[in-house]
């Protein structure tokens, strides 16, 4: 197709991306005039904008269509992706923007970085070839390192900015170092040629080496162990808004980026990468289970929760065929919502102006706030795989798509981590209920509670019955992409 | 001697470690850090440059030209976080960056 016809070919493609720019240009420009006033106007309108590009981003082709000259692609993975990071980049900048309204910390940057990095997820799960890979993770990761240290004047939060920009630094140069040599032993960067070139039996230890360490940068990026090294000081010195953030739209870019790199160009080495993928599995999730005993900070706790669940999602992805990689992606759906109500609680537990975010300060929840302390009963048992709940559903999927694979093993050890990791979900639930009232917590936003309730609705009733729905969405999804 | 893909493929890989151990080892300066970062990413572009060359292929040479464009843009983000690490904390230590742990 020549380069014209092409280019006005794929505009109505981008159009969720094209939103995003526009919004994001002209959101900086507005804030630019009429400085942090604009504040309020713009969070709502950034919500509707992210929002906005979800339901577009709804209307793709499930069938791989190619845009930009094969840059970019539309596909089932990701029009499913682009509709989950969508929304849950939505729910935790609403978060954000009334919790900031709250704490009289309006700057009008927040809504204009969150929707960039939206953007940057967006062009992440539609990579076609290694650049657009590279420049989407980039995008969202310049925009992260900021958001990480938006307290200015906070030693905690410049800190974690300046961790996160340093070791995500470094996870670059290692994505780019493999890219150089897939390159160079494939001839090409773009993915459909790799995979023709591994096809025919081309590159050798080179390209085995560039494909390592290429898993290694993307597993950094979704904080997999033995690679999670920022991820609790991240977590803990981020503001909370952002850590909800982070903890949400980020893990299913990474996730959808790592399924497409292993089942699109790399399809035929799935011997070689099921090694390095399975070790991050295994690796994560006990990682992710232990180190999380012993935490008492709530952010920090939930970084190391962060840690094992992707280390459930890779087994899915470990397990190959469509099954797994299904699989990954449904536990990832249903682990979202879990987690955004998780943090929505976390960030509605202040005392006088002040953040309490110890497990101490759970203490007798069930007396002083009745209706918090059941939503985070609720999403607690979710997110430790109890059934009926939906993160027990994600758990079985997952599990049974190792077993399919031939991971016995995995599944096992996975089982084990899921009773330890239990075990500190528990301990949280025990704290909320039977431990004797700490002083009364501010009374939580609206907002919050409309987030929270909202992810406890999903977490049980509601996904519950629209499950075979959501499956049977995915399954044809990767089905027609991979 | 003729120069072949080889060398610059030796000389790319000795940055990129000299940059990935001066992550690493350093244990003085941030500033040094940012330097060593900027040193793993041009080894990057040696190699893709390189390739490029060795293959008859534009494609790597276009991939160098964006490295070199996010790199400029993260460098700015880094010293601009590095700045508000500094107005908070005095100074700029790698040993002292360790406000949380556990």
């Amino acid at each position: 197709m020549n380069p014209m016809s092409d280019f006005s070919a794929s505009i109505p493609l981008a159009y969720p991306e094209l939103l995003l720019v526009v919004f994001a240009l002209s959101a900086a420009m507005i804030g630019a005039w009429f400085k942090d006033k604009a504040f309020h106007a713009l969070s709502i309108l950034g919500v509707a904008a992210i929002a906005g590009a979800g339901v577009l981003a709804m209307y793709g082709p499930f069938a791989p269509v190619e845009i930009f000259q094969g840059a970019m692609v539309v596909d089932g993975v990701a029009v499913f992706s682009k509709v989950l990071i969508a929304f849950a980049a939505a729910a935790t900048l609403a978060l954000g923007a009334d919790h900031f309204g709250r704490v009289n910390d309006k700057r009008f940057e927040y809504p204009v970085l969150v929707t960039l990095a939206v953007l940057g997820m967006f062009v992440m799960v539609s990579a076609q070839d290694l650049i657009t890979l590279y420049v989407g993770v980039e995008l969202q990761s310049l925009s992260a390192y900021v958001l990480a240290a938006w307290r200015r004047d906070d030693p905690h939060s410049s800190e974690a900015g300046l961790k996160y920009f340093v070791l995500s630094a470094i996870s670059s140069g290692l994505l780019l170092f493999g890219s150089s040599f897939v390159y160079g032993f494939t001839g090409s960067i773009r993915f459909d040629a790799i995979a023709a070139a591994v096809n025919e039996g081309a590159g050798g230890v080179g390209l085995l080496f560039g494909l390592v360490l290429m898993l290694c940068a993307l597993g950094f990026k979704m904080s997999a162990a033995p690679f999670h090294m920022w991820t609790p000081d991240v977590y803990e010195g981020a503001p909370t808004p952002v850590t909800a953030f982070f903890a949400a739209a980020p893990k299913i870019a990474a996730v959808a980026l790592m399924a497409r790199v292993l089942y699109e160009p790399f399809a035929a080495m799935e011997a070689q990468w099921q090694q390095v993928v399975m070790a991050l599995s295994a690796i994560s999730m006990v990682w992710g289970s232990i180190a999380a005993l012993q935490q008492t900070n709530l952010k920090r706790l939930m970084a190391y929760s962060s840690i094992g669940n992707i280390g459930f999602a890779l087994m899915g992805l470990a397990a190959g065929g469509d099954e797994g990689a299904a699989s990954a992606l449904i536990y990832m759906a249903l682990y979202l919502p879990t987690n955004i109500g998780i943090f929505a609680l976390i960030l509605a537990m202040r005392r006088e102006g002040e953040p309490a975010e110890t497990v101490a300060d759970l203490a007798g929840m069930a007396q002083k706030r009745p209706f918090m302390a059941a939503l985070f009963t609720m999403l607690l048992f979710s997110i430790a795989g109890i059934p009926p709940f939906a993160g027990f559903i994600g758990k079985l999927l997952v599990f049974s798509a190792a077993v399919d694979g031939g991971l016995i093993w995995l599944a096992v050890l996975g089982g084990v981590a899921a009773v330890v990791a239990a075990a500190y979900y528990l301990r949280l639930i025990a704290s909320i209920w039977f431990a004797p009232p700490a002083v009364q917590l501010q009374a939580p936003s609206g907002t919050i509670m409309v987030t929270a309730t909202a992810a406890a609705v999903l977490s049980f009733p509601i996904l519950v019955l629209m499950l075979g729905a959501v499956e049977r969405w995915v399954d044809a999804a990767v089905r027609m992409s991979f | 001697m003729e120069i072949t893909l080889a060398h610059y493929l030796f000389v790319a890989a000795a940055l990129f470690t000299i940059g990935v151990f001066g992550i690493f080892v350093n244990r003085k300066n941030v500033i040094i850090i940012l330097m060593s970062i900027e040193l793993v990413l041009l080894s990057v572009n040696i190699n893709l440059v390189a390739f490029s060359a060795y293959l008859q292929n534009l494609e790597g040479q276009i991939f160098a030209m964006m490295v070199l464009t996010v790199a400029a843009a993260e460098a700015a983000v880094g010293l601009a976080i590095l700045v508000t690490y500094f107005r908070n904390r005095g100074n700029i230590a790698v040993e002292d960056i360790n406000q949380m742990r556990g």
